[in-house]
């Protein structure tokens, strides 16, 4: 029994492959659409490199690009294929190539739930990146004289004004990095040898932080140096302050922003996918009908589309039973075209065994 | 004699008026850009407005919107017009209209080149609106428990930050103001009490600036106070030292600003009214031509196009003996009545 099986006239058949045609340079569209947006989260991706520890990040938005370009291709074809379905004659062209393109497409959308299902997924990993890579920025904050870290300042300045967060979970992180070149510290001064003194590694720390976690919305000019000693400010308290410094770590300001990225373009992929899904239907409707027009003879009359001759269950076991055939090609069979020398001795005079 | 008479065949009378058709939808969409721009100019200027001390500067976006907005329906009609200019019979509908309509046509027109030159010449105002703002916004920026000012430290920082600024000129303005508010200085403290007697006002200034003023580029983390004072920092020198914070002064920021969007949308109105004369010029020459033919039979006649019937001197004459006539026109019956009444008296009295 053919699985959802649908009778079509002729006219109806004209109308499902122009339908189809219409639907499939929409899909070219939403192909570009895919491309865009993948494109768009690699520059993303891009511009915050330096912050991200060098992983997998780039995989979903090459994932993207790729599965983007390969929508436009296979649409493409299928827009071409359904405007030749209208006439019999020049289906007969396509008629070989309409199953694998089916079976290919077919693919092809797995890729795209894929592609979504990953959008979702890269979560984890963009936290780990984020984590290594803003504490390595931090730690290199002072290196404005080192090549290849000159730059650094400016980015975590730039990041935490343009983005309101100040260190990787909170202002305290920069407690415990030196953010000051050491070629701005006076090493001859007592209390610079003191805090260089206090700690292991001789870094110069202190409970202060950079500008740029400055909240412009506080009522009172930013306190940034001493910010956990109550009494060097007037009137401060640094438990009740929450205005004076911007309260919410760089990594989870920064993964927020590119979830939220992430979520609006799997939800896209989604829709496109199931899309993708309702054409390649129409076109498996359309091979079917134009085939049984052929088998039939008469291209004015009725036939019958359906998405499997048998059903499920005897589809599966006919394609099984083809490719477990595919694996006796070498091996003898009982075809009685092929001359098997028998296994017994016959004496070719007489016939006789010997 | 007809000012810039041109005659027209048949066939250039076609094309002229297929061409205006063309322009007047180009036209069309320079309209909607212009008044799209005058939208764009003036969220911008209303975005900082905080910063001016008035709006007088609003008269340019102001006069795009409208212009804009007249332009779509002049340019609409125009293609109207020339649509029925090749139909005899629906030509004649449009002849009291026609009038009006090229007196408002040029008006507006004229309007839009106000605008332009408006671009270009109120450079001055803005800047001095711009001082007035400015100077206002770093004396108040303390004042954050004062209803009205409270919000005037948050505007000047995110100003200073975004705009890459410090201070009215330069950063040596907040030098010469309290910045910093009363209410937390320590009013017991030695230093704060040696400040406050310094200067004949009482008021708390510091050789600092707030942390807004910090470039982000310096390969040194900010300094922002005792910024004069060399031997406070270590390795430092204020008079060689320009990555520290921003070297430009916020009026001057803004101003170059806003100016360079305005020169831009100078120059883009100013090719819009260089079309939108093109296409007042097309259907008045339309439009004299088309009249030249109502009441004649055969429509594929040569026929003559102007822009004035009589020379220009000789139109004003005309059109301000109509005005006049119109205006004094009670005195005119008045003085006509008494003489008539007099003139009846007259010869009454030597009868009696």
């Amino acid at each position: 029994m053919a699985v959802l099986k649908v009778t079509f006239t002729k006219t109806k058949r004209d109308k499902l492959a122009q339908v189809l045609w219409i639907l499939n340079w929409v899909s070219v569209v939403t192909g570009m659409i895919l491309l865009s947006l993948g494109l768009f989260l690699k520059v993303e991706i891009q511009q915050r490199r330096e912050l991200m520890s060098d992983r997998e990040v780039h995989s979903v938005p090459n994932m993207l690009i790729a599965v983007g370009l390969i929508a436009c291709g296979i649409n493409f074809l299928g827009g071409k294929i359904c405007y030749d379905c209208v006439d019999t004659a020049k289906f007969l062209r396509w008629k070989l190539l309409m199953l694998p393109y089916i079976i290919c497409t077919f693919f092809f959308t797995f890729l795209l739930l894929v592609g979504a299902l990953m959008c979702y997924c890269m979560r984890n990993e963009l936290e780990e990146s984020l984590f290594v890579g803003l504490r390595d920025a931090m730690r290199y904050y002072k290196d404005t004289d080192t090549p290849g870290r000159c730059f650094l300042k400016r980015t975590v300045d730039m990041l935490q004004i343009q983005f309101q967060c100040c260190g990787n979970d909170g202002f305290q992180d920069w407690f415990y990095v030196q953010w000051i070149g050491n070629r701005y510290l006076d090493m001859s001064s007592a209390e610079v040898t003191d805090r260089l003194r206090s700690n292991v590694e001789g870094k110069y720390l202190m409970d202060s932080v950079p500008f740029s976690c400055c909240n412009p919305s506080s009522p009172r000019p930013c306190i940034q140096q001493q910010v956990t000693n109550n009494p060097a400010h007037f009137n401060y308290d640094y438990q009740e302050e929450e205005l004076n410094l911007w309260m919410r770590g760089c990594r989870q300001a920064l993964l927020e922003y590119y979830t939220h990225i992430m979520q609006s373009i799997g939800l896209t992929v989604l829709i496109i996918w199931l899309f993708e899904l309702s054409v390649l239907t129409g076109v498996r409707y359309l091979q079917t009908a134009m085939e049984n027009v052929l088998r039939q003879g008469d291209p004015d009359s009725e036939s019958d589309g359906w998405l499997l001759e048998n059903s499920f269950a005897e589809t599966a076991r006919y394609n099984f039973n083809i490719i477990k055939n595919l694996g006796k090609c070498y091996q003898v069979d009982d075809d009685p075209n092929i001359d098997v020398p028998s296994t017994a001795q016959h004496d070719p005079q007489t016939g006789e065994h010997l | 004699m007809a000012l810039l008479k041109i005659k027209f065949t048949f066939q250039s009378r076609v094309r002229l008026a297929q061409g205006l058709w063309l322009l007047s939808w180009l036209a069309v969409i320079a309209a909607t850009l212009t008044f799209s721009m005058g939208v764009f100019l003036k969220a911008e200027l209303h975005k900082r407005s905080e910063v001016m001390d008035n709006t007088e500067i609003h008269a340019v976006p102001n006069t795009l919107i409208v212009v804009g907005l007249a332009s779509l329906g002049i340019n609409f009609f125009a293609g109207r017009i020339c649509q029925d200019a090749l139909d005899t019979t629906r030509f004649p509908r449009w002849k009291s209209f026609l009038q009006p309509y090229f007196i408002l046509s040029l008006f507006f027109t004229l309007l839009m080149l106000v605008a332009v030159i408006m671009s270009y010449a109120m450079k001055g105002n803005l800047e001095e609106s711009l001082k007035i703002g400015l100077k206002n916004g770093i004396r108040f920026y303390k004042d954050t428990d004062i209803p009205g000012r409270c919000f005037q430290k948050e505007t000047i920082d995110r100003l200073q930050m975004d705009f890459r600024c410090c201070g009215n000129n330069n950063y040596k303005d907040w030098f010469e103001v309290q910045w910093i508010s009363n209410r937390f200085l320590d009013f017991t403290s030695k230093e704060v009490k040696d400040r406050i007697k310094s200067n004949v006002d009482g008021r708390y200034l510091i050789d600092g600036v707030p942390f807004s003023c910090c470039n982000p580029e310096s390969p040194r983390p900010c300094i922002q106070h005792q910024l004069t004072n060399n031997s406070a920092h270590y390795n430092y020198e204020y008079q060689t030292e320009e990555l520290n914070l921003f070297n430009r002064g916020c009026r001057e920021a803004l101003v170059s600003y806003y100016m360079g969007i305005m020169n831009s949308i100078g120059a883009g109105v100013l090719s819009v009214f260089i079309l939108q004369m093109s296409v007042l010029v097309s259907v008045r020459y339309l439009q004299t031509a088309t009249e030249a033919l109502v009441g004649q039979e055969n429509t594929e006649i040569e026929t003559e196009g102007y822009l004035l019937e009589k020379e220009v001197k000789e139109t004003i004459k005309e059109k301000m003996d109509t005005i006049l006539k119109f205006l004094p026109i009670n005195q005119v019956d008045a003085a006509a009545g008494q003489g008539s009444a007099e003139v009846g008296e007259k010869p009454a009295t030597p009868a009696s």
